[in-house]
């Protein structure tokens, strides 16, 4: 057992998900499962050995700072859930 | 009788329209009465795009009357429903975009256009591509033409199953983990992942940015030859393509493969492996040795450690990219939440499917305080030793050659309740996608139910042509790529 339903509840919360409590039992037990399978890793020596973020080695890529045109603002507040006034509108954060 | 043109390949319908002996308008009305005859059966497609696919055709006709047009205008194809078209909704198969209608095109549907291809519809897939049998999307599973009862992979299951049932004539799909290859090889067809940053990945809804690739999906080599050469090449909006000369892939095709040096790697022969998969895929080999090509045996050790490393990383890196899903600036939003916290909270639990969670549980799990060093930071050091792996072998040999699924295609349900065994429908295409290399999967043979078996080729960085030329050879000596699936003839 690698992870316990305390820390399956604690890894939703910082994921901003939700579970019932009959899916936070099913996630546990499927995690578990799926972390068990992959111990085999841990008996792999990778003393001195660089991890790999990406498969092709690049350096950074940089570019000119050209101002060029952006989106229009209607464009893009179109798929806003809400809007109002060329902002996005979100439920109040501050209690007054 | 001449053959439907739903039927053809792009260079077929492509020198047909390029003799004016039909229009764009006449193969585009056969693609989608084709779609719509079999579209019932198999849900291909998750948004039909047939206005849009009228302009363009009626477009494509004028250029080719100014004869201005290049192989693909007035091809009718198929996009994965992952990829942005302009003003057409783009769902990555997720409740979470149901509603969402891209204000761009991404770079690989930018350059269709600028071809004058035609696009008739977006096709289903596993939502946000995290699946093997395309059973995750949420608007409903693809049936494979083979066999109905069966998956026809995933995550490009739609644009697999749209091929192989000539509901287009090619198709775009992507590939994190194996989800142009394995759905190719399920539903025999060709399908080819290429080199990560040989395409870009601007306006390609991100799953794992490190390695995700868009490529073709297509009846055979030829058109994937094609397909490539109109998608390749850098593009300043995507930082991590390649600058570098994009050669004309269809004059790899022709070349002779005598003393081609093909590697076969034990650890893809395994225990576990279907024998039926195993003798199509020995008698390939087989056809390309007749062909002069030089079997060399070849090592990938650690090879067994390449699923848990993927769905490691890949599970990481996409609970990074689906931390945008919050119901502020596009997507699903849940009704009347209370407050902020609870409208990230239920937006995201009531617009991703159970697949998404989990993966988003294992990535944030993965790279948590106190279990990042076991887990994230263990499985990219191993990712290096993979990489090396194919360094070392790719001094043996050219290419490698290897089963694509370790099985045909499963019946439908078969393993959706088992993700461990649905993750190791991709222990073959895994590999390439973390060592960046590209792979192509091409038909190779039938079980004895009928169902279609795919043979693998995987080149080093950059080397498509090679692939090209050994996947073009193999064909040109076998019949599996001009074969139809019986169950959709004389719909």
């Amino acid at each position: 057992m690698k992870i316990t339903r305390q820390d399956v509840a604690h890894v939703a919360e910082l994921a901003r998900l939700r579970f019932k409590d009959d899916e936070l039992e099913a996630m546990t037990a499927q995690l578990n499962s799926i972390l068990d399978s992959f111990d085999r890793l841990q008996t792999v020596d990778t003393t001195g050995i660089k991890p790999s973020t990406h498969a092709v080695d690049m350096s950074n890529a940089f570019r000119e700072d050209t101002v060029l045109p952006s989106l229009a603002q209607a464009a893009v507040l179109a798929n806003a859930p809400d809007s109002e006034e060329g902002c996005f509108k979100v439920p109040r954060i501050i209690e007054v | 009788m001449a053959p439907e043109i739903s039927s053809l390949t792009i260079h077929e319908v492509s020198s047909l329209l390029a003799r004016r002996e039909i229009s764009a308008v006449e193969a585009l009305e056969s693609v989608i009465s084709r779609i719509e005859a079999v579209d019932g059966s198999v849900n291909a497609y998750i948004t039909k795009t047939y206005g849009l696919a009228r302009e363009q055709a009626t477009r494509a006709d004028v250029l080719l009357a100014e004869k201005n047009a290049v192989p693909l205008t007035g091809v009718p194809l198929a996009i994965k429903d992952i990829l942005c078209v302009k003003d057409v909704r783009t769902t990555c198969g997720s409740r979470m975009l149901e509603n969402f209608v891209p204000p761009y095109d991404a770079t690989v549907v930018g350059r269709l256009k600028a071809c004058g291809a035609v696009f008739v519809g977006k096709t289903s897939m596993d939502e946000f591509a995290m699946g093997s049998s395309n059973e995750t999307a949420y608007f409903g599973a693809v049936h494979n033409p083979w066999d109905l009862d069966r998956v026809p992979g995933g995550s490009s299951g739609g644009s697999a199953a749209a091929v192989a049932a000539d509901a287009c004539i090619a198709a775009l799909g992507t590939d994190t983990g194996g989800s142009i290859r394995q759905p190719a090889s399920l539903c025999g067809v060709v399908g080819l992942k290429p080199t990560y940053g040989r395409v870009s990945r601007f306006g390609l809804i991100a799953f794992a940015s490190s390695l995700d690739q868009v490529g073709p999906i297509t009846k055979d080599v030829h058109d994937a030859a094609l397909l490539l050469n109109a998608i390749s090449g850098y593009d300043p909006k995507d930082s991590t393509s390649v600058n570098r000369e994009v050669p004309d892939y269809t004059r790899a095709l022709k070349k002779k493969i005598t003393g081609l040096r093909l590697g076969i790697p034990e650890e893809y022969f395994i225990t576990g492996l279907d024998p039926e998969v195993e003798k199509a895929v020995q008698a390939a080999i087989a056809v390309l040795r007749g062909q002069g090509a030089e079997i060399v045996p070849v090592s990938l050790p650690h090879t067994q450690y390449a699923v848990a490393v993927y769905y490691l990383i890949a599970p990481a890196e996409a609970c990074s990219n689906l931390a945008r899903y919050d119901g502020v600036k596009y997507g699903y939003r849940s009704s009347q939440p209370e407050n902020l916290r609870e409208m990230y909270e239920q937006s995201r639990s009531e617009g991703f499917g159970p697949e998404v969670k989990r993966r988003i549980m294992l990535g944030t799990y993965a790279l948590s305080a106190g279990y990042y060093d076991a887990y994230y930071k263990k499985a990219s050091q191993v990712r290096t030793l993979i990489r090396q792996d194919f360094t070392e072998a790719f001094k043996m040999c050219d290419l490698i050659v290897t089963p694509t699924a370790p099985a045909p295609a499963f019946k439908l349900g078969e393993k959706l309740s088992d993700p461990l065994s649905m993750y190791l429908s991709d222990i073959f295409t895994i590999p390439t996608n973390l060592a960046g290399l590209p792979g192509m999967s091409l038909p190779c043979g039938f079980s004895g139910s009928g169902l279609p078996i795919g043979l693998q080729i995987i080149g080093n960085l950059f080397a498509e042509e090679q692939i090209l030329q050994a996947a073009y050879c193999y064909e040109q000596n076998t019949d599996w790529h001009v074969k139809k699936p019986s169950l959709l003839r004389g719909l």
